[in-house]
């Protein structure tokens, strides 16, 4: 069970491997697509990779309500729990 | 009158040299870029050929990774040279409009493919990476240079085997005479180091099998040559209308006075022994430029280093050119970066510009024992091409029995 700091600082990885973004870039209130300008295929890797990451499964259908890094990690933290 | 189309920037990444500068330089001295392979695979499926010509610069020196990581190896190649070539152009304001893109590829994201296969096997469908289809495509390399560069006048990709590359440059030719584009980025881009192909080609008895001494495994014309090498690596060219180019002051390298492209309807491999569709491209490539035999100076042939390859190229050749073949200077630089196969056209575009601007022939190497039925004056050391008016032809052939040859005349 990873902290959601933990899960946080796992994501910024995830997405600085996919995009390039500093990690410290990531944070909880920021969009995905507003203002981290990370298209859907982008973003389906960053799920893919997340999910690896965590042992979680993100359903696709799940994956158009995780709008901000905040969703994505409160969604991985109940999926853990 | 047909609109002139001149050749105004050049791009390449190749096994002997990572750029044009490079690469021009080595060809003139005359250097290898076969060698062993070092990769697990090689052993692990007891590949029958165990060498090959790697780019000599890795794209991911070029490239950042997070650029890399959404591009087959193949678009990476296409990328970096095509930039050069732009660059190279001084290119700066554009009607974005009337630029075309034209880039070839003879396989496409064969690495995209493979590993998607071999991820959906060990992690199955999830693993499968959202981008593999965009990375696959052999319009990949295409859309890249165009989404990089803006063009937006159509982005082109022929694909015709190892004359890919070749067709490349007379699409744009053709682009621009038909007023489609007053510009176009034209090239051929491959990355097919990969087991499964050097399995294949192999199997149809096409690479040299010279696993002791890879640096003379490419060997075209010599009596003792025994298949391919195969390489990777991209070529691109900017073409422009020459009214275009006079008008934004450029330097202009040479014209593109002629192009064309036959088939064989032969065999779905094996050359035509007489060479017929080889010679109908080269007679009417020199019609389309209204070139003399007298006029060719030099020829950088397709010439992979195949027993039965070389031979009817020469056959052709003689057709074409009659007696005057005797006075040509031909070069076979895949004897130093092995076989680009779908981009082994475009880099022999850019190498004979290069030749015609210049004045130097590159260099033939590993020419020991030359087979006495191909009795062509093949450059293996420094050679001038004469002042004045020249033309420099470049071939290439496919299998399916194409065949495409360009004509480069001085300006």
């Amino acid at each position: 069970m990873a902290s959601n700091e933990e899960i946080l600082a796992g994501l910024a990885e995830i997405v600085n491997e996919e995009t390039g973004l500093a990690t410290d870039a990531v944070e909880l209130d920021k969009s995905f697509t507003e203002d981290l300008d990370i298209d859907s295929i982008s973003m389906m890797t960053i799920v893919v990779n997340a999910e690896e990451k965590f042992g979680v499964r993100i359903p696709d259908e799940e994956v158009k309500n995780l709008k901000t890094v905040g969703d994505a990690v409160n969604f991985i933290s109940n999926a853990q729990a | 009158m047909a609109r002139k189309v001149v050749i105004t920037g050049l791009g390449a990444t190749t096994p002997i040299g990572g750029d044009v500068p490079t690469m021009w330089k080595n060809a003139l001295k005359g250097v290898s870029g076969a060698h062993t392979l070092e990769d697990e695979w090689v052993a692990k499926y007891d590949l029958p050929v165990h060498f090959a010509a790697r780019c000599s610069t890795p794209a991911l020196e070029v490239l950042s990774r997070v650029e890399a990581k959404r591009m087959d190896p193949s678009t990476q190649f296409g990328v970096i040279a095509a930039r050069e070539a732009w660059a190279d152009s001084g290119i700066t304001e554009i009607d974005h409009d009337r630029l075309a893109v034209a880039f070839a590829t003879g396989i496409g994201g064969v690495w995209t493919l493979l590993d998607a296969w071999d991820t959906l096997k060990e992690k199955g469908p999830r693993r499968v990476l959202p981008m593999t289809v965009p990375m696959l495509m052999p319009n990949g390399v295409a859309a890249a240079v165009s989404l990089d560069l803006g063009a937006r006048a159509g982005a082109h990709t022929p694909v015709s085997a190892c004359a890919s590359g070749t067709e490349a440059v007379h699409l744009g030719l053709d682009l621009i005479r038909s007023g489609k584009a007053d510009v176009v980025v034209c090239g051929g881009a491959e990355a097919a180091i990969h087991p499964m192909p050097l399995a294949a080609f192999s199997s149809m008895q096409a690479l040299s099998r010279r696993n002791d001494d890879p640096e003379h495994a490419s060997r075209p014309y010599d009596r003792d040559r025994d298949g391919f090498v195969m390489g990777e690596g991209a070529g691109a060219l900017v073409l422009e209308a020459e009214e275009h180019a006079i008008a934004r002051g450029a330097r202009i390298y040479a014209e593109l006075a002629g192009t064309s492209v036959t088939a064989d309807a032969y065999h779905i491999t094996a050359p035509d022994p007489e060479g017929l569709g080889a010679t109908r491209a080269l007679k009417a490539a020199m019609f389309d430029g209204r070139i003399q035999a007298e006029d060719v100076v030099h020829v950088n042939a397709h010439a992979t280093s195949t027993p039965v390859g070389d031979k009817p190229e020469y056959t052709a050749l003689r057709a074409a050119l009659g007696a005057h073949v005797d006075n040509v200077a031909v070069s076979a630089t895949k004897s130093q970066m092995g076989h680009l196969l779908g981009a082994s056209g475009a880099v022999e575009a850019v190498l004979t510009v290069l030749a015609v601007y210049e004045r130097q022939a590159p260099l033939t190497i590993n020419l020991e024992n030359q087979d006495p039925e191909i009795p062509l004056d093949v450059v293996t050391s420094a050679r001038t091409l004469p002042a004045g008016d020249i033309v420099a032809l470049s071939n290439s052939f496919g299998f399916g029995g194409h065949n495409a040859v360009i004509a480069i005349r001085n300006v």
